[in-house]
Parts: structure tokens; sequence; C-alpha cells
């Protein structure tokens, strides 16, 4: 085993010290330390996108980072997003416009969307199709995630 | 899927980055982004004693300008790169290349320096340095040395880079004036590795091409400049013929793998569609800048 760190990272608001080994996952660090589950894990080698968490403001794969590496830094999660009874339009509009079947890769394809959003402008469905190409969706068709983020377009940053 | 076991250091400047990577020896890992290092580490195709981390180097993240050129620090992200000021004037073919590399969450941690060392034989910015004529800084614990691009890229995953060196920037000069530019990509998916692509310059001065710049990526072990498409064009307006000419003596300098993705010929055709495209792009807005 090699030698463990400390660190501390706050996590959607909340400020945490742990002590890690270096090859801990930021994913394996939020969901088996931390027990934030709502971050899924899908191909732990960057292409499937589930993970995707908000890093100091900007998207990234959890499973592309050491929890080490996030020391000093603050995460963002999928429960970051909303309450139970009380999610934001982001969501909602997920809800609305059915952009879930199983909702294994909601997560990573809602914290992609919330990046998208504050960066780019998404003028047309093929911009917010470019957007989503590093995140895969085996249900959907990825159609209705596309109009669920049309919706919320312009208004306003989740 | 997770990783073996190696030590840690996060190294807050490059003598110290470079004093743990001399300490180490061959056995030591770089990490900027790890946007292609951790996955494989976590395929455990490397097994690391020690990962040197050099993301909390301050310094090493700026794009500014220097004298004719624009100096990016290894550290610059390639998000930071699609959206810099300073490269969508001077360097505008890069502004456009940028958007093609993988997704955002890859380009928001990925690093110019990290991308670079890596040399993915499909990756843009290994293309885009050989286009524009970069010269790569490097440092050690023995002091710094400057590469020019054409010699770093060795082959595939191969680059002129010792074990305790480190890229600490990249120096692009600027496009000069009456010249326009093409990049032209196509990849199954948005975001995905090349399947092949290409890039042109032109550099135009009453009505003739007086300096041509072609390179590819995706269509052998490096990328590549296509010197004797170049050399055809020089001292002519771009018509049809010429630019088959070019087109063909691409396909006759190109030797692409076949893949899972598209077969070698496949890719020849393409390489030589993409060139003709992004010929009659780098024409049209060199024509423009002139006018």
């Amino acid at each position: 085993m090699s030698k463990t760190c400390e660190i501390s990272v706050t996590v959607n608001g909340t400020a945490h010290r742990a002590t890690v080994e270096p090859r801990l996952l930021l994913s394996d660090f939020l969901r088996h330390t931390l027990g934030l589950t709502g971050t899924h894990v899908g191909c732990e080698h960057g292409v499937c996108g589930a993970c995707t968490v908000l890093i100091d403001g900007d998207s990234g794969r959890a499973c592309l980072m050491f929890a080490v590496q996030a020391d000093g830094r603050s995460i963002e999660t999928v429960e970051s997003l909303g309450r139970i009874g009380q999610m934001n339009a982001l969501q909602e509009s997920f809800h609305e416009h059915h952009a879930l079947q199983c909702g294994f890769c909601t997560p990573g394809m809602l914290m992609t969307a919330t990046d998208l959003l504050r960066k780019y402008p998404l003028a047309t469905d093929d911009d917010i199709r470019k957007g989503l190409s590093g995140n895969l969706c085996r249900c959907t068709g990825y159609e209705h995630i596309v109009k669920a983020i049309r919706a919320v377009v312009g208004k306003g940053h989740p | 899927m997770k990783p073996p076991a190696f030590d840690y250091i996060a190294a807050d400047s490059i003598a110290m980055a470079a004093a743990a990577l001399a300490h180490a020896g061959d056995d030591a890992k770089i990490i900027a982004g790890g946007q292609s290092l951790v996955p494989m580490l976590n395929f455990r195709l490397l097994r690391p004693s020690i990962l040197v981390d050099i993301n909390r180097i301050a310094g090493l993240d700026i794009v500014e300008e220097t004298n004719g050129a624009i100096r990016v620090g290894a550290l610059t992200r390639h998000y930071q790169l699609e959206t810099s000021p300073l490269i969508a004037k001077h360097l505008p073919v890069l502004s456009c290349a940028m958007t093609h590399v993988a997704h955002l969450a890859i380009r928001n941690r990925g690093t110019i320096g990290g991308s670079l060392a890596h040399a993915d034989p499909a990756a843009e910015l290994p293309m885009m340095a050989l286009l524009l004529d970069a010269e790569l800084r490097v440092a050690s614990g023995c002091g710094e040395r400057t590469v020019a691009a054409r010699d770093f890229f060795l082959g595939a995953l191969t680059v002129d880079l010792a074990s305790g060196e480190i890229i600490t920037g990249i120096v692009l000069p600027k496009l000069p004036p009456r010249t326009g530019w093409g990049f032209e990509e196509v990849a199954r998916r948005h975001g995905d590795f090349a399947l092949a692509a290409a890039a042109a310059t032109l550099t135009v001065s009453g009505g003739t091409i007086d300096q041509a710049r072609i390179a590819l990526t995706g269509v052998g072990p490096t990328a590549l400049r296509a010197t004797a498409a170049e050399g055809l064009l020089i001292g002519h307006a771009l018509e049809p013929g010429l630019t088959n000419r070019a087109i063909e003596a691409v396909r006759a300098t190109i030797k692409p793998e076949t893949d899972l993705h598209a077969s070698s010929d496949y890719r020849r055709h393409l390489a030589g569609v993409l060139t003709g495209r992004a010929l009659a792009a780098a024409w049209r807005r060199a024509n423009e800048s002139a006018a």
C-alpha cells in the first residue's frame, strides 16, 4: 500500500476532511467515502460520462481524477441540483420531457448540461447534441434529452 | 478498472517536479489533466511507482502574446485555448481545431502539454503544432531546451522527451498577413478521435500562393506535414486542377492504418477530400483578407 494523504475538499457546500490512498478515484471517494451515490460509475475510463461532476464549477469526469487531486477544491454532484420535491429547472425539464428511462446516465447528463448551458449559447439542437456527445444513454435515443435541454436554454443559468 | 497503488506528490514548482522525477527515475509519471493517463492507469496498462502532479504549479496556464508569437503554458486547458481571444485573433485555425477535441468535460481538464506529450496518432494538437511550426519548451533538472514540433513527434505515443523532462509550454508564431486557413475533420461522433483530419494555411500575394502549409492527423503513427503537396501550390492560384494534384500528393504521402473504425483505403480517400475542403476554405479566407 502506498502512503496515504490528508485532503480537505468541499462537496456540495460541505467541507470534508479525509485520509485517502492516492489511487482512490474521485468517483469512488464520492460514492464510498461520502455515500453520495448520485454520481454513477459506468465505464471508469472516461467514455460514458455517467460520473460527470463539477470541479470548481467546470464539468469533469470523476473517474479520471483522484480524490487527492481534489484537495482544496470544490466539487458539485447531482445531489447539489435540487431537493426531493423541489427539483431545479433543468431537472423539472427532464421530468416534463421524459428525458430518462432507466436513469443511469441522468446524473452525468444533468451535470454536463449544467456546464453546457453556462458556457455555450446552444443555438441549435445540433449544438446540444455535440455538447452531449461525451455522455452515453442507451435508453432514450437522446431525443427527449435534447428537448429537455432546449426548453431551458436562455432561461437563466441552472 | 481501479488503478494499481502508487505514491503521489503535488509539485508546486518546475524545480520540485523535476527533482521528484529525477529521484524516481523511469518509474515516475507526470499527471496534468490526466484525461489520457488515468484511463491507462485504470486499465493497468501503466504501473508507475509515483505520480508527480503538476496541476498546482503557478503560471503554467498562461496564454500570452510575445514577439510575433503566442506562448501557451503547458497547463492551459483545451477549453481555455478554445475560448482564448488572443488565439481567436491571431490563430483562428487553432480555435476551430480545439472545438473538435473530445467533449467539454475532457476539454475542461485536459492540458496542452499533456496532449503534446501523449501524442495520440489521431489527436488535433500535435497536428496543429506541426501546421503552425510551433516550438516546444522543455525543462528538466539540467535546465531548459527548445525543440521544434517537426522534430518532436517520433512515433505513435512516442516523443522526444526524456524521463526527467517536462513540457513547460509551446510557442506558436502568429499567422502572417493575407493568410487564410481551413480545418476539416471527420469522426464517427463529435469529439471522438478523428478518422482523419486536415488543416491548411495559405498566404496569398498578388493572386498567387506565397506560402502553403498542410497538416494531417489520424492517417499514420504521428500527425504529419504534407510537404510535397505544399510545394505544388507555391506560385499558383488555387483552381480545381491544382487542388486535385495536391490531393493526389497527399494520398501518395500517407499510409493510414486499418482498424475497427475505418479501413486504410477509406482513411486515404477521406484525407484527400478533407485536404481539398481545407485548401478551398483557406484560399477563400486568404482572398477575403487580401481584398
